[in-house]
């Protein structure tokens, strides 16, 4: 069978299990197409913005009040082109509000416009239990049975929702301490603390761990939150190409030998950013090879597992289990209660030293309000449940099934010819769609077809290569896949998606039989 | 044709050779140096600029060998003051169990009573019932619940304004707000005593920021017609660059409010946009709790903004619109409020020792020693004892916390009193009593 490589293997003994990864180039014409299709709306936006100031046709915009028209304007025309003249075209398929549990079906408030997406009116129904391909339940866990969530209810009556002050001051509940020492034992560290937003976890406390004369080593397609606390934090930042060890190893020995730019001191520290799946490519972070380069070169290790907590694993422990590695090989352990437990908030885990100094200096903790107790009374049940310390096996099988589901449907669509991103072992599956006309045009006749898939173009993705993204969820059932992939069938075909030229449908003699199990 | 254009050739190439037969001398001897030295230069070994480069393998080795990194974490004393944090046993609300001790409140910022509103924990069950915890995705990606868009509709209702959006972390709705209206180039005036998050705000955003002394209009105005003299140097830049002003409504480390009406005045003077954070003195300033325009009477600014992050899990966002009822039910709490606010800074007055910080009608309040005894470290262990004097006799109160290397301006250390209405008032009587005791005590 044949697998495009990028950022190619540079030292496979260091893995236990296969590692294979797919990052299929489309033909030429597509991208082509693609840039003519960008060209040919931004002609079409210059027409209209023309149009505008000329005032031939209706200015949607929020406009300035009558007291402050000769102030400077908040938005500059040429920083807006982009939003106005090309998203706006597509807004309907984000932000499309749900009236349910984000659970393997939703129920969506239909919305229409009588402006071109300018402006959106209720219409008051509802459609429901459409498929939802977009949230990020891996695990199942965001749901209202009653018997699930019989603990959060009793907490919710006891403590109510809010803390109103912080970690420092009046704000660490018995919970707090509570859900710290679960999150130690479920990661299996010494200690963990836990802050009430995800984003702010990476921004808040990278500043505190490094600063002014130390080296920051981020990967090429790390999230918002880690560029974010990488900037403010002052540090010199340098960014190597996405997975690819063999960059991050020059990057790290010419750091080590030249030392600072320009007086050639030594730094005082190197930290390497990195996250467990990445959300957009759905690559699986090389870690055997990184942590080897990070005890060769004597740098740190900041691992981002948002998306790959209670994911990867064989019990869920994430990407660390998933290569069977030691936890205490990765510095500082991070990751959020979002997407794979249903609850919000992040954590950082590690060493005891570590997390008292982030307890001493981090700015969330001296000056955000803590998380909140129901929300750390999911965690705890989701954890509980995970680690089978309820006496079910119910966290397990949750993993099995995600595990299973995850195969399934990564090797249907490669079977069916479409171009996917990403490791065969995470759940977050990226479908390339490349031409910006299609973006609209798949999301819209899934919705028509009742599945809710999330599309993201530029400038969250290059130019080029605008994606749907598909997120597997435990819960979902088989049926609700094949139904999925029934329909990603029938609308791949009429636009025309299945760019792949290694389908088994291209080439079925290359196929040998496979299995869609888990191999234990 | 052919032979014509081979006639043509045959004819350049005799020109060639006449030309070399009559050029001078000298001329044929430069040229044939100037080839020699190109060959030369051609064979010859290329010279880079000495660089580290030059380092064999071997050293480069031997250098990575001997480096040696700081530690992670530099190591923190095991008796620092965070690190023996007070835990809270149940919920934070007007009677805390702090450390297994039980005590009247004084310290979570509870002002209107509603951690413990039946109400408010009823919307919030129903809510978990239909939705679950969390909403397992950001605004964009199918986050977006029902009640998010109704919470926003009543902020913007309630507020008076066109429209409104909530993010789902406090901190993060000032430091994201700023960057996505002010970028690199623009200029900010802010109050020193800004929060830390209006700080990291500025910082992310990579503007460049004037500070102006605290509440002083005059030094304000200063700066602001500086920028003027500026402008007028460069008027096409000026017509690019936003102007804003960034105040609090009411200030989280000095406990008064920014005068408002002077600040609308220097606004359309100077055509400057306001940013105002109203984190404490949204629900408790003004007649209806509408906050610090309703106090002073001013009408708001219109605009919109972008929504960044995960999105609110739902059950808050339920607790936060039936909380929103209450205050509109209910507008004569906010009275209620401001009489008990009064009451305890009158009584809190004359302790000798410590002074009282911030405003009559503010229900955050900071005692500050009156001398420092030289360090901000014996400063802070003395009013410590101060607090553990009146957690001992069943008042809880905490000390304010600050980043302190972080800070721009570092505010005193100081205690922090909070007003809430569910304090009566012999509670309040005595509040003021013990600290008056506390004080005497410990500091004389």
């Amino acid at each position: 069978v044949l697998y495009f490589q990028k950022n190619g293997v540079s030292n496979g003994s260091l893995y236990k299990k296969p590692f294979i990864e797919h990052f299929e180039q489309a033909p030429m014409y597509v991208a082509v197409l693609t840039f003519l299709a960008f060209g040919l709306g931004s002609i079409f936006g210059y027409l209209r913005d023309f149009m505008r100031a000329w005032g031939l046709e209706k200015r949607n915009i929020a406009t300035e009040r009558e007291q402050q028209k000769d102030f400077v304007p908040l938005y500059q025309d040429f920083e807006d082109f982009y939003t106005r003249n090309l998203y706006m075209r597509i807004r309907d398929n984000w932000n499309r509000p749900i009236c349910s549990v984000p659970g393997p079906q939703f129920d969506l408030m239909e919305r229409v416009t009588n402006d071109y997406n300018w402006t959106f009116r209720f219409t008051g129904r509802t459609i429901k239990n459409v498929i939802n391909m977009g949230s990020y339940n891996y695990l199942g866990f965001a749901e209202t049975d009653a018997n699930a969530l019989k603990t959060v209810t009793k907490e919710l009556e006891k403590y109510g929702t809010g803390i109103c002050s912080t970690r420092q001051e009046m704000g660490t509940l018995d919970k707090h301490v509570e859900l710290e020492k679960l999150v130690a034992t479920f990661l299996g560290v010494e200690d963990a603390m836990v802050f009430g937003m995800g984003f702010a976890t990476n921004s808040m406390n990278i500043p505190a761990l490094v600063g002014k004369g130390c080296l920051i080593l981020s990967d090429e397609l790390n999230h918002t939150s880690l560029v974010l606390g990488a900037r403010l934090s002052g540090a010199t930042i340098r960014i190597f190409k996405h997975n690819n060890t063999q960059s991050l190893e020059s990057l790290l020995k010419d750091a080590v030998v030249d030392g600072q730019p320009r007086s050639h001191r030594a730094w005082r520290k190197i930290i390497i950013l990195v996250e467990g799946i990445y959300s957009m490519e759905g690559s699986i972070v090389r870690l055997p090879e990184i942590v080897f380069l990070k005890k060769k070169y004597k740098a740190y290790l900041y691992l981002d597992e948002a998306h790959s907590i209670g994911a990867v694993g064989a019990t869920g422990r994430g990407v660390v289990e998933y290569f069977g590695m030691n936890p205490d090989d990765v510095d500082v352990l991070m990751g959020t209660f979002t997407k794979s437990f249903g609850a919000a908030g992040g954590y950082i885990a590690g060493k005891k030293d570590l997390v008292d100094f982030l307890r001493t200096h981090s700015h969330s903790a001296v000056y955000a309000t803590s998380m909140c107790p129901p929300v750390a009374e999911q965690i705890i049940r989701a954890m509980k449940c995970l680690m089978g310390l309820d006496g079910t096996t119910q966290g397990l099988q949750r993993v099995r099934q995600l595990g299973k589901n995850t195969r399934y449907f990564r090797q249907r669509l490669h079977e069916m010819g479409f171009i996917i991103y990403g490791n065969d072992d995470s759940p977050v599956v990226p479908l390339l769609l490349f031409m910006p006309g299609k973006i609209g045009a798949f999301s819209r006749r899934m919705l028509e077809k009742n599945i809710g898939v999330v599309v993201v173009g530029f400038p969250a993705t290059p130019l080029t290569e605008s994606r749907a993204r598909f997120c597997v969820s435990a819960a979902h059932t088989r049926e609700m896949l094949d139904t999925v992939l029934s329909a990603l069938d029938e609308v791949g075909d009429f636009l025309l998606l299945k760019y792949s030229r290694y389908s088994k449908a291209a080439h079925p003699e290359l196929y040998e039989e496979t299995r869609f199990e888990l191999e234990d | 044709m052919a032979a014509a254009v081979g006639m043509g050739q045959q004819w350049v190439l005799v020109e060639m050779v006449q030309a070399f037969y009559e050029a001078p001398a000298y001329h044929l001897i430069l040229e044939g140096i100037l080839i020699l030295w190109i060959i030369r230069l051609l064979f010859s070994k290329t010279y880079k600029l000495q660089e580290r480069s030059d380092l064999t393998p071997k050293e480069k080795e031997e250098l990575i060998e001997e480096w040696q990194p700081e530690p992670l974490v530099p190591p923190v004393s095991k008796d620092h003051p965070a690190l023996n944090y007070n835990i809270v046993s149940g919920p934070p609300t007007h009677k805390i169990t702090v450390n297994g001790k039980e005590c009247i409140n004084f310290a979570s910022f509870n002002f209107l009573g509603l951690l413990d509103n039946e109400k408010v924990k009823n919307a919030a069950q129903a809510s978990l019932k239909k939705y679950g915890v969390g909403t397992c995705g950001p605004r964009g990606f199918y986050g977006t619940f029902d009640v998010h868009l109704e919470l926003e509709e009543r902020l913007a209702k309630f507020m008076r304004t066109e429209e409104a959006i909530i993010y789902s972390y406090g901190f993060a709705t000032i430091a994201s707000a700023i960057p996505a209206y002010s970028k690199r180039g623009d200029i900010v005036f802010v109050d020193e005593a800004a929060c830390f998050a209006i700080q990291k705000g500025l910082q992310a955003s990579r503007s460049n920021i004037k500070l102006f002394k605290h509440n002083d209009m005059a030094d304000l105005e200063r700066l602001l017609k500086e920028q003027e003299t500026e402008d007028q140097k460069n008027p096409r830049k000026a017509r690019v660059t936003r102007r804003f002003i960034v105040v609090e409504g009411l200030y989280m480390n000095t406990g008064d409010v920014c005068p408002l009406p002077e600040l609308i005045k220097l606004k359309y003077k100077y055509k400057v946009r306001i940013f105002l954070e109203e984190s404490l003195s949204f629900g408790v300033l003004g007649e209806h709790g509408r906050g610090i325009t309703e106090h002073f009477g001013i009408n708001r600014l219109s605009g919109q903004g972008y929504c960044f992050s995960a999105s609110l899990p739902p059950l808050l966002a339920a607790a936060a619109i039936e909380a929103l009822n209450i205050m509109e039910d209910n507008p004569d709490i906010f009275q209620t409020l401001q009489g008990k606010c009064k009451q305890i800074h009158r009584a809190l007055q004359g302790i000798s020792g410590l002074k009282v910080v911030g405003e009559s009608f503010s229900p955050a309040l900071h005692l500050q020693l009156e001398e420092s005894c030289g360090s901000r470290e014996n400063d802070v262990k003395l009013l410590k004892r101060v607090v553990d004097y009146c957690m001992n006799s069943g008042i809880a109160l905490t000390q304010a916390r600050y980043l302190e290397k972080e800070e721009k301006c570092l505010p005193p250390p100081s205690i922090r009193v909070v007003i809430t209405v569910e304090q009566t008032e012999q509670e309040l009587d005595k509040a003021a009593s013990l600290i008056k005791e506390a004080a005497q005590s410990v500091l004389n």
